[in-house]
């Protein structure tokens, strides 16, 4: 299904949808007040660009680097071309050491891997541990939005789902109650788990050490209980040095949610003794991203979920309409280098506003590139039907007669028309648009008029 | 070729136009480092506390099992710390010096040597941390700096207490870590 397909369903429940854009808004105002509170945000936010710049200029080294300091610190370093492989190196690992129950805290790589599925037919139980991906988890869905996984669900849904998984009273949706409950079964989850397994904020090459951050805690439950950590990494996370942090953790939860910093920040350098520390560091796509020079800069992102919260059209057709790992803007232009093909109508689902770019806290052109990418989309596949209104345009524009005509007959046919006609169902344009009165006469004829 | 050789090398075959690492000015903003330091960690949702008050909030609670390991508060403690951290699923309350703490967002720092176990801070139920309060840092930029090079195989920035806001955008405090942090600044 195409993104107006599934926007078009989203907006289906008009009262939901507008409670959806309204809740989001209000994500992106709090981002906004906090962001006002730091006189030197936007010098942060150039410092934050211009490190990934250099980091995405000197890849190859800094993994390298990374590396090297991992290992000496006791870490043990795996690279993964593809979903594929990283699925396999987490089986075996989960293999060797008998585990068929494992803890996950979010990672938007595995879900891009499409890990759980492929642990589950190999016969592992997959717990995912922050509370709102435990709740899409439950529902089979993947979360529709990066940082706030389950914001497409009211708490009417999610009482009656917990009513049925975790034997809640029926009919309790206080948010409390039912955090609660979660919590109660979660940690039965993590103090019985061997393996835990996490995504990355940050890996720094100058320590070899790699940064978790959430605000519930769950990461940092699973990995010390459990007796061994997989970390789940995409190989454009690194970060030159230890210093950089402070750029980046200055605006990381800022743009998310609008807080100062998420409540729980951890720096893993060297496993505790007698236990294990993995990291898978994953390609799955990123260099052939690298090499396109004008989608390179999505490369930077952070994963903050600002622009998705900020966009117009996120907000009015949900996480789900995309279909992609990676909703909204920053999705847009990543999902497109994975597959063009199926997702040629991202780069559409976008009024090309630039609200996305302003937002971004590590500059990335978002609006340029979705524009960019319309291009490729258009260059493969074509719009005959807009190809042939373009060219009927274009003759009118010529003849000063033909527009003079074509004016009048248009002022006219939108006043006389019926509304069957114009919001016919094979004009995509008439829905949920509403065309402005035509005037009584043109600017010619008023002119004359008035003026002359 | 191993996916490690893949990976590298598809990277070197581009030719990548070098761009230099920007250096990190010393940013700082004006005002009491206390005030800020405590604004911070209640808009966090923890609770800045004199050493009285904690001990007053101690004895109306009555709880039974505490690990202390900071210095200011032995007394306190009724257990020692486990060697296996599986034995702090009913742990009540868990006292820690802090390293130090960052006035803009209320972060504070702790490394290995702090926590004992790594799993302390999170799994017990209520986390306080003792921190002297001459040892408060700007920004996270000075906070970086005074970390600098040191060395521990595991290190945190702990803001506040464990929270969520996944269902309906509501807060809750208390998700799957600690249920309340409390700081008594020294």
């Amino acid at each position: 299904m195409t993104h107006p397909e599934n926007a078009a369903e989203f907006l289906k429940d008009s009262q939901k949808a507008k409670w959806h854009d309204e809740t989001l808004w209000f994500v992106r105002d709090k981002r906004d007040k906090v962001s006002k509170g730091i006189p030197e945000w936007e010098q942060l936010r150039e410092l934050a660009s211009g490190i990934k710049d250099n980091v995405l200029a000197n890849l190859a080294d800094y993994l390298e680097e990374f590396e090297r300091n991992a290992t000496k610190n006791g870490i043990i370093v795996h690279w993964a071309a593809d979903s594929e492989e990283h699925n396999r190196l987490v089986l075996e690992i989960l293999q060797q050491q008998n585990c068929t129950a494992v803890v996950k805290s979010k990672s938007i790589l595995t879900e891009e891997c499409h890990l759980n599925p492929y642990l589950e037919k190999h016969g592992v139980e997959v717990v995912d541990t922050d509370l709102g991906e435990r709740i899409v988890q439950f529902l089979n869905q993947p979360p529709s939005h990066i940082v706030l996984p389950a914001i497409h669900l009211k708490k009417g849904e999610i009482s009656e789902l917990f009513h049925e998984k975790l034997n809640t009273e029926k009919g309790n949706e206080d948010p409390a109650y039912l955090t609660q409950a979660a919590r109660v079964h979660l940690r039965e989850k993590f103090f019985a788990a061997k393996v835990a397994i996490t995504g990355v904020n940050f890996g720094i090459a100058e320590t070899g050490e790699f940064i978790v951050c959430t605000n519930e805690g769950n990461a940092d439950m699973g990995v010390h209980l459990a007796q061994v950590h997989i970390a789940c990494m995409g190989i454009e996370k690194i970060l030159p040095r230890r210093k950089d942090l402070g750029v980046f953790l200055r605006l990381l939860a800022r743009s998310a949610t609008g807080q100062p910093i998420t409540n729980y920040n951890s720096h893993f350098r060297s496993p505790s003794p007698g236990k294990e520390i993995h990291i898978i560091l994953v390609d799955n796509g990123r260099t052939a991203q690298l090499a396109r020079e004008k989608f390179r800069n999505s490369l930077k992102c952070i994963r903050c979920g600002a622009c998705m919260n900020t966009c117009p059209i996120y907000r009015r057709s949900g996480g789900f309409s995309y279909n992609s790992t990676v909703p909204g803007p920053i999705g847009s232009i990543l999902s497109p280098g994975l597959d063009l093909k199926k997702h040629s109508s991202l780069p559409f689902a976008s009024t090309l506003c630039g609200s996305c770019t302003d937002v971004c806290p590590v500059k990335i052109n978002i609006h340029e590139q979705l524009y960019e990418w319309r291009q490729e989309v258009t260059k493969t596949q074509g719009e005959f039907a807009k190809g042939l209104a373009m060219k009927l345009a274009s003759g009118i524009f010529k003849s000063p007669l033909a527009y003079k005509i074509s004016g009048s007959l248009m002022r006219n046919a939108l006043k006389s028309l019926p509304n069957s006609l114009i919001y016919h169902p094979l004009n995509s344009w008439g829905k949920n648009r509403n065309l402005p009165d035509a005037p009584k006469e043109s600017f010619q004829q008023w002119y004359r008029k008035n003026r002359s | 070729m191993s996916s490690r050789e893949k990976i590298l090398s598809a990277i070197r075959s581009l030719t990548l136009e070098s761009k230099a690492l920007p250096d990190i000015p010393n940013f700082s903003n004006s005002g009491d480092l206390v005030e800020r330091f405590t604004q911070s960690i209640s808009g966090n949702k923890g609770e800045v506390l004199s050493k009285g008050e904690l001990e007053e909030w101690f004895s109306s609670s009555g709880f039974s099992k505490v690990i202390s390991r900071s210095s200011q508060f032995s007394e306190l403690a009724t257990l020692s710390l486990p060697e296996d951290p599986h034995a702090l699923e009913t742990l009540e309350v868990a006292i820690l010096d802090g390293q130090f703490g960052v006035a803009e967002n209320g972060a504070i720092w702790l490394e290995d040597r702090q926590l004992g176990l790594r799993a302390l801070p999170f799994a017990t139920e209520h986390l306080v941390i003792v921190l002297d309060r001459n040892l408060l840092e700007d920004t996270m930029h000075q906070g970086y700096e005074k970390i600098a090079a040191a060395h521990s195989g595991f290190g945190l920035f702990l803001a506040g207490p464990s929270k969520t806001a996944d269902i309906e955008q509501s807060l809750v405090i208390g998700a799957q870590g600690a249920k309340s942090l409390r700081v008594v600044l020294i």
